[in-house]
């Protein structure tokens, strides 16, 4: 192999997995530190500036960087960043002072942004600072979008969203609520420099089965009646709840549900539980409200008595493989299962809808009726407009929506600018030296072997009673620097220098997991082979450096390495440095510079 | 010295031994050492040689003198019997020892100024004794404990650090061991595992007097590259005289070699050594052919390392002394203190 380049801004990104999983790549080892160091404020603001909304994705957020965590390859579970995230949004102080200051002259360019979610809140974020003026249109009286419409209170607060959403709305956004586009047409002809559209996946899914027609009154879409909820025009439910469908708008359905005056709620998935689409997390929390689900059961009909829903028949299945290789559900023959309900909420997924986007004003459309977009700037096949969020690549989470508004707001920048949006700006990165003494680091390298904290909920009785009442209490300021010392600092890198290595095998002898070997160079699958532990996981890098004295090269698995710095410690050489690696994507204010 | 301990996470994928153990399993507490001394080498390679051999750890002692060799058998098999005696002394600590149990695994670690300065005259007897045991000796040719000074196998006309310069020969204790008797002699260097472990193996499982010399720098005091001791003098100049496998009993053997190249060596457990000799004129048999070979490597300022030389005739203590086979701790009260009538007979054979 040839030696590894540090110097590609990718390399040790690769390493730091809970980052590099992170649609907005937010620095999350770095803001756990400063947790850890009671610098709630400053770890806030580096996540207000990557993720935007740290307080509701502290609660909220799909948590793609926890799988990711180097923690769960040595143990069971990783490090719970997500609420982490939440204590520096509780614990800070007042933030009004960092916030960025908007020019009162501004630079003449005129953006609309169509729905106020979490992308284009982004998009104004990044752009306010820049001398913008901005237009925001929403359909309803009120912002947040899907944060506010399908999250329910008692998951996300609404001071924490009023908080959030206001640090951008008060940048002195144009905001036209209750104002729904019905013509893009007529929008561009307003003559903005740039139009951006995110409206999300507004489309809930129904089933439509023999019963429908005459039930159709107790018959919901799950978006659309945990929307009603949220503005309070839905108070009530029915006794018996059947909920349809296993992701999280299931769960929120079912949740909510229980508060409404549901009394039997139950969630009922056509194939296997441990085929669901909701967060592990989310399915606990429902089952930890009573609430059953039911799997293997395939909706038939709706049972109509006297002109109203009593019940829904459902035809038990099993899971087989079939000749292809593909999992077939099978009748088992028994008879219907029949599931007494007043209501059902049918949460088995959402669409896009851009019936407002006229065919024939150069913006393509996909087999899909998703716009076509260079995935990269997220501008369509009209210059002027761009998407984001779920109205861009099809229904996702709010941290994906808040990385495409990141990317847009690139895009327009440059577009207003008269550059091509197809140049990206390059990453801002470091990689210091942490070196304090001969064995002494500036950040915490001594390994907790703590199993992961839970976070404290409120007591049923109390929050099923009351559906604006928060169930996660949130970490407490112990618990969360316990809970911060399990990160492993994988930001922290092992930077080694091949010149002054001496070849004494302490690296080799002291690494807990078996990282590093000196060996001979080979081609990379055949130097997997031949390292001191297995490192069948292609996708996780062999750091290798140029020949050392003896002709050998150092090889590093970057897999397993819990960056204890015991490598440079052990060093005679300083051979080996821990240096820690700061990488953040460039925003708008980033690009067009000189 | 680290302030840490070493975390206690591992690699999932890590090999379990017949015993369900992994090489974690084998360590000690964290090496106060330099970083990067050669004798850390040494505890990882005995760590790999006794997890790989699935050596029980409560069935072996660690005995040591005084000297930073001397610190490592706390590094290693935490769960090990260990003794940490007197300077130059392990000798005779290790025989009374080997005396009271013969069903240990004997492992005594010393240094160069612990056996070729202070315990020089203890060496001597140990190995001429033919003690059941495997004698390692880390070798770096300077005092590192007392800051550098020259040590008795300073080679003539190395330096350490300071500059000071060595105005004699060497004591060569691997030749010395030869002289002596011992029936496993063999020279190693601390940053080569690959030939180290399985000396290392087959030295535990040898049956009689086993010795490896190991160059072990001392990266502190006598790393120069005016050093003999050092690694750069050490990786440019030594010598594989021959290169062994070692094969734990009951595995089928399923590398080929070349005939003739290779010969097998059976221990008296059943396991066996693949000597690959790397001249046709050394035999590693002749103690006379061994001595040669390694003095001829000196004279061009090589040094000969592997297994240098083997005898599986000779008898050890036990054998020639006859002794009980029981370990002293296995007896009971009557046998341990037979009484005044047994010491009257045993004194009557006297008069």
């Amino acid at each position: 192999m040839k030696p590894t380049d540090i110097a590609d801004p990718a390399y040790f990104h690769k390493v730091v997995d809970c980052q590099w999983a992170c649609p907005a790549h937010t620095p999350v080892p770095e803001y756990i530190r400063l947790i850890s160091e009671k610098r709630y404020t400053d770890a806030y603001m580096i996540n207000w500036n990557s993720n935007v909304f740290p307080g509701i994705l502290g609660r909220t957020c799909d948590r793609p960087c926890e799988p990711a965590c180097r923690r769960v390859r040595v143990e069971e579970k990783p490090v719970a960043i997500c609420r982490l995230k939440r204590v520096a949004a509780d614990y800070k102080s007042d933030i009004k002072d960092r916030l960025p200051l908007i020019p009162k002259q501004k630079n003449g360019k005129h953006i609309a942004l169509i729905g106020a979610g979490p992308a284009s809140l982004t998009v104004a974020r990044d752009l306010m600072p820049l001398g913008y003026e901005i237009t925001l249109f929403e359909k309803d009286k009120v912002g947040g979008g899907a944060m506010r419409t399908q999250i329910p209170r008692f998951r996300l607060p609404k001071e924490v969203l009023e908080e959030e959403l206001h640090y951008i709305l008060d940048m002195g956004i144009n905001c036209r609520f209750g104002e729904e586009i019905t013509s893009m047409k007529s929008l561009l002809a307003e003559g903005f420099d740039a139009i951006f559209v995110g409206t999300g996946a507004p489309l809930g899914k129904t089933l439509d089965m023999p019963g429908y027609q005459a039930a159709k009154a107790n018959i919901h879409t799950g978006i659309e009646w945990l929307a009603s909820v949220a503005f309070e025009h839905v108070t009530q439910i029915g006794k018996n709840v059947i909920v349809l469908g296993g992701g999280n708008t299931a769960m929120d359905c079912c949740r909510t549900s229980k508060r409404l005056g549901g009394e039997q709620v139950s969630v009922v998935v056509r194939s296997g539980f441990d085929e669901m689409k909701a967060s592990p997390w989310e399915i606990e929390d429902a089952m930890a409200e009573d609430i059953p689900i039911l799997n293997f059961h395939v909706p038939k009909r709706y049972v109509v008595e006297g002109g109203r829903l009593v019940a829904m028949e459902f035809e038990k299945v099993r899971k087989e493989i079939g000749e292809n290789g593909r999992r077939q559900l099978v009748p088992t023959g028994e008879d219907l299962v029949a599931i007494p309900c007043d209501d059902v909420l049918c949460a088995i997924g959402q669409e896009n809808s851009f019936p407002w986007i006229e065919r024939d004003i150069g913006i393509e459309f996909d087999q899909w009726e998703l716009p076509r977009l260079d995935k990269n700037t997220f501008q369509s096949t009209h210059a002027k407009v761009f998407f984001g969020g779920d109205a861009a690549l099809g229904p996702d989470n709010i941290i994906t929506a808040v990385a495409h508004g990141h990317d847009a707001a690139v895009s327009i920048h440059l577009a207003c600018n008269q550059q091509d949006v197809k140049i990206r700006p390059a990453p801002l990165t470091s990689l210091d030296s942490q070196k304090m003494g001969i064995h002494q680091w500036s950040y915490h390298n001594n390994i907790s072997n703590d199993v992961r904290y839970a976070v404290p909920h409120a007591s049923k009785e109390l929050t099923l009673n009351d559906i604006n009442m928060e169930v996660e209490l949130g970490f407490d300021e112990q618990l969360a620097y316990k809970e911060t010392l399990r990160c492993l600092n994988c930001d922290v890198q092992t930077v080694f220098t091949d010149k002054l290595c001496i070849e004494c095998d302490a690296c080799v002898d002291i690494c807990p997991t078996d990282c590093i070997t000196f060996t001979q160079n080979g081609d990379e699958d055949d130097l997997r082979t031949r390292l001191l532990a297995p490192a069948p996981d292609v996708t996780q890098d062999i750091y290798v450096s140029g020949a050392l004295m003896t002709g050998r090269i150092m090889a590093k698995n970057e897999d397993l390495c819990l960056h204890c710095g015991l490598c440079a410690e052990r060093c005679p050489t300083a051979a080996w440095d821990m240096r820690k690696y700061l990488f953040n994507t460039a925003k708008a204010v980033h690009a067009c510079q000189k | 010295m680290s302030y840490i301990s070493k975390p206690k996470f591992k690699h999932p994928l890590l090999k379990t031994n017949d015993l369900g153990l992994t090489r974690r399993d084998y360590e000690g507490s964290l090496t106060t050492l330099c970083g990067g001394c050669g004798h850390d080498s040494i505890s990882a390679a005995i760590i790999q040689a006794a997890a790989e051999m699935s050596l029980e750890p409560h069935r072996v002692a660690k005995i040591s003198g005084i000297g930073c060799s001397s610190k490592i058998p706390a590094y290693f098999l935490s769960k090990a019997h260990g003794f940490n005696s007197v300077h130059g002394r392990m000798p005779s600590v290790a025989t009374g020892a080997n005396i009271a149990n013969k069903e240990l695994y004997y492992v005594g670690i010393s240094g160069d100024g612990d056996s070729a300065s202070i315990g020089l005259g203890q060496f001597c007897h140990i190995v001429r004794r033919r003690i059941n045991m495997l004698y390692i000796v880390a070798n770096n040719g300077t005092y590192g404990l007392t800051k550098g000074q020259l040590s008795a196998t300073a080679d003539l006309g190395s330096k350490t650090k300071s500059g000071e310069e060595s105005l004699y020969d060497a004591i060569d204790l691997a030749t010395l061991a030869i002289e002596l008797g011992a029936s496993f002699v063999a020279r190693s260097f601390s940053g080569d595992k690959k030939q180290l472990v399985p000396l290392l193996q087959a030295g535990l499982k040898h049956k009689g007097f086993a010795f490896i010399d190991i160059i072990s720098p001392c990266v502190t005091f006598n790393n120069t590259d005016a050093s003999t001791h050092g690694y750069k003098n050490t990786w440019d100049n030594y010598v594989a005289l021959s290169a062994i496998d070692y094969v734990p009993m009951r595995k089928e053997i399923s590398t080929s070699y070349a005939p003739g190249k290779v010969k097998e060596i059976k221990l008296h457990d059943g396991s066996a050594i693949h000597l690959h000799k790397t001249s046709d004129d050394y035999d590693p048999y002749d103690k006379e052919n061994a001595l040669h070979h390694i003095n001829a490597y000196k004279k061009q300022g090589k040094i000969a390392t592997g297994l240098l030389y083997i005898n599986q005739t000779t008898s050890d203590l036990h054998e020639i002394q006859d002794t009980f086979d029981k370990p002293f701790n296995s007896l009971g009260n009557i046998e341990l203190c037979p009484g005044n009538a047994a010491l009257t007979n045993i004194n009557d054979t006297f008069r």
